[in-house]
């Protein structure tokens, strides 16, 4: 799968207009043809595509990604392992806002059903959804960070500052609540849904004939049948919440996967895009696993293989 | 069969109202109904009677919003020798009610057990909500209610999944669940319809068995009038939301006194029967008609237009519930020709 999804990058890449020498070369010394091509030849650019693919193929599969053609001291796999860390914090931080918030919000709306609150939960889920990120990433920096100035416009730390976890947390607030806001919208109405379905079933009056309170009859015997196809969705929306990570790191200037990725095309470094796509497809798979785990840990009916 | 002597469920007008998009719908109207400690009575009728709707109305289950009780009665006496009106207690005081002192099985054995807990998970919660036992404890109990209904390998078997587990095995789960808190009435909606006609008979002994033993009163809601002749010792037979005729079940069977009661007999079929007739060239015996929508009853006896009996005075007014002796009672203004 991996493989499949790096011939499709690496095919893409060579297809788009422009030559990465371009972007290698300073433009300020000028270079002759004869140079450029010799140039070409030394970083293997002048190979037919499929001897390329396979060189770094081969590279790849012993665990080395190449060096960016950018910063040449700097070997892609380092490079993008390093920008791990605060993608993950940022996703992570964005999807258990997502979650909890979501989760909370359905369960209220499907409960009290076409009651004041569910209706402005919906309303909010449905605005949730129909805002793009760079769009709700760029009316949040400007209301909540320049406007009414509570959080820092962008970036992790505050620069020359010795660390601090508050100082993290004030930095990633932010950028994480308006990464979370689609994943937590779509949440929300799954939730709905699945508990409105839920709250008809038959083991939902047998639990009340019981004298189980309303509360557990909700929390214990309506909520954990409702969950299962929120998991399933909550899984396959992290491949989507990438798309809005880059959004929300470029905007934010955070130093992740997505800004790496974000400046790696602008100045056609292949081995870093290749390097970083490889590492966010690697990333999906696994998570899509854990999904996969997840539920059949929450639902007896399925054996884990 | 003795005649039971106070009765632990007494129910006096109730009336059950459904609020829908097109008006309100009356589906249990004005019903009298008692099972007394130890006794067995069987409320009968087709679907959309009102018979489901009178259970749920005593457990205080119908859809919040949509069900709710408008009028009438529902005397209960508790474990404790109180005896309080069921129709007007706080959710809060009905709770404590429900599980403990009145029990529920319910048709399906499919979908009313929870697929994500386990059986002994299940069947211990009535025990850790209404006597706050702790887990293990519990659990024990779950065990040997297992075994009480009849599960072999009991304590595995609390370790299943319902989807483990048969549909007659996952209804005996149910029964033993009900019985958990040791009730005094169970409430049983048409426990046998989903199964096998060879596990209802089991299920059958089992709910006679253990109402012995535990002299519970049973509510036994179905439309099986096989079932009725097998388990109760009394029968009320709904039509349209009322009690058309009650009284006790070899005597509403030998004599019944109101034209639908007769319609029923004689619509179950006798062994052997089905092949005469069809060598004859005759049809089974049906009730002409179907049920009247509640939302359009006709007026005076909701029966008379499905009615062999019916005559001009029929349309006049709903006919009231006339004694036919001191414990048979039937709803039909020409039940002595009825009889006949």
């Amino acid at each position: 799968m991996l493989i499949a999804l790096s011939m499709l990058i690496f095919l893409l890449l060579r297809l788009t207009p422009g030559d990465p020498i371009d972007a290698y070369i300073d433009p300020n010394i000028p270079m002759s043809p004869a140079q450029l091509t010799e140039l070409r030849s030394q970083l293997g650019l002048d190979r037919p595509l499929p001897v390329q693919y396979l060189a770094w193929l081969r590279e790849a599969l012993s665990g080395n990604l190449g060096r960016s053609i950018q910063r040449m001291d700097q070997p892609v796999l380092s490079l993008v392992l390093s920008r791990i860390g605060p993608t993950v914090l940022l996703m992570g931080t964005a999807l258990a806002i997502a979650i909890v918030a979501g989760i909370t919000t359905g369960v209220i709306s499907a409960v009290r059903r076409n009651s004041p609150a569910d209706l402005s939960f919906s309303v909010l889920a449905l605005v949730g959804i129909s805002s793009p990120a760079f769009l709700s990433a760029l009316v949040g920096l400007y209301v909540f960070a320049v406007r009414l100035n509570w959080a820092p416009s962008g970036g992790m730390l505050t620069p020359g500052a010795a660390f601090s976890v508050s100082d993290l947390l004030h930095h990633l607030v932010l950028p994480a609540a308006l990464l979370s806001i689609a994943q937590a919208a779509l949440v929300m109405r799954y939730m709905r849904a699945s508990m409105l379905e839920v709250l008809n079933q038959d083991y939902v009056r047998t639990a009340r004939a019981k004298g189980v309170a309303e509360f557990w009859v909700i929390a214990k015997h309506a909520l954990r049948n409702a969950l299962l196809p929120v998991v399933t969705l909550i899984g396959s929306t992290i491949g989507l919440a990438i798309g809005g990570a880059i959004f929300i790191e470029s905007v934010f200037n955070w130093p992740g996967m997505g800004l790496l990725l974000v400046s790696a095309v602008e100045t056609r470094d292949y081995p870093v895009i290749m390097g970083a796509t490889l590492i966010i497809g690697g990333c999906v798979i696994v998570v899509n696993l854990l999904t996969d785990i997840t539920y059949a840990v929450i639902d007896p009916r399925i054996k884990v293989g | 069969m003795n005649a039971p002597t106070e009765p632990i469920l007494d129910i006096r007008g109730l009336r059950t109202v459904f609020r829908t998009r097109g008006g309100e719908i009356t589906a249990v109207n004005g019903i009298d109904l008692t099972v007394g400690a130890g006794e067995t009575v069987a409320l009968v009728g087709e679907s959309g009677s009102g018979k489901s709707v009178t259970s749920l109305s005593v457990m205080r289950l119908l859809t919040r919003n949509i069900g709710s009780i408008a009028a009438g009665s529902i005397h209960f006496r508790s474990k404790d020798g109180r005896s309080r009106d069921l129709a007007v207690l706080d959710e809060q005081q009905m709770r404590q009610i429900r599980g403990d002192d009145i029990g529920m099985v319910f048709q399906e054995p499919m979908s009313s057990l929870n697929p994500v807990f386990t059986i002994g998970d299940q069947i211990s919660e009535p025990l850790r909500v209404h006597r706050n036992a702790a887990r293990k404890s519990a659990m024990e109990a779950a065990i040997t209610l297992l075994e009480q209904v009849g599960i072999p390998d009991a304590r595995r078997r609390a370790g299943q999944y319902p989807h483990e587990l048969s549909g007659g095995m996952r209804q005996r789960a149910t029964i033993a669940m009900a019985l958990a808190c040791d009730p005094t009435l169970l409430i049983a909606d048409e426990p046998t319809t989903a199964l096998d006609v060879t596990i209802q008979a089991q299920i059958l002994d089992l709910l006679l068995k253990l109402q012995r033993e535990r002299g519970m009163g049973v509510l036994f809601v179905t439309h099986n009038l096989g079932v009725v002749a097998e388990i109760a010792h009394r029968v009320a037979v709904m039509y349209a939301g009322r009690i058309v005729e009650q009284g006790p079940v070899a005597e509403v069977f030998r004599n019944p006194r109101h034209p639908y009661t007769l319609g029923l007999l004689a619509s179950m079929p006798k062994l052997g029967e089905a092949t005469r007739l069809k060598q004859d060239g005759q049809k089974l015996a049906a009730i002409p008609g179907v049920v009247p929508s509640l939302a359009n009853m006709p007026g005076g006896c909701a029966f008379s237009p499905r009615c062999r009996f019916a005559i001009g005075a029929c349309q006049a007014g709903v006919p009231m519930l006339e004694s036919v002796d001191a414990v048979h009672q039937s709803r039909c203004i020409r039940w002595q020709e009825v009889g006949q």
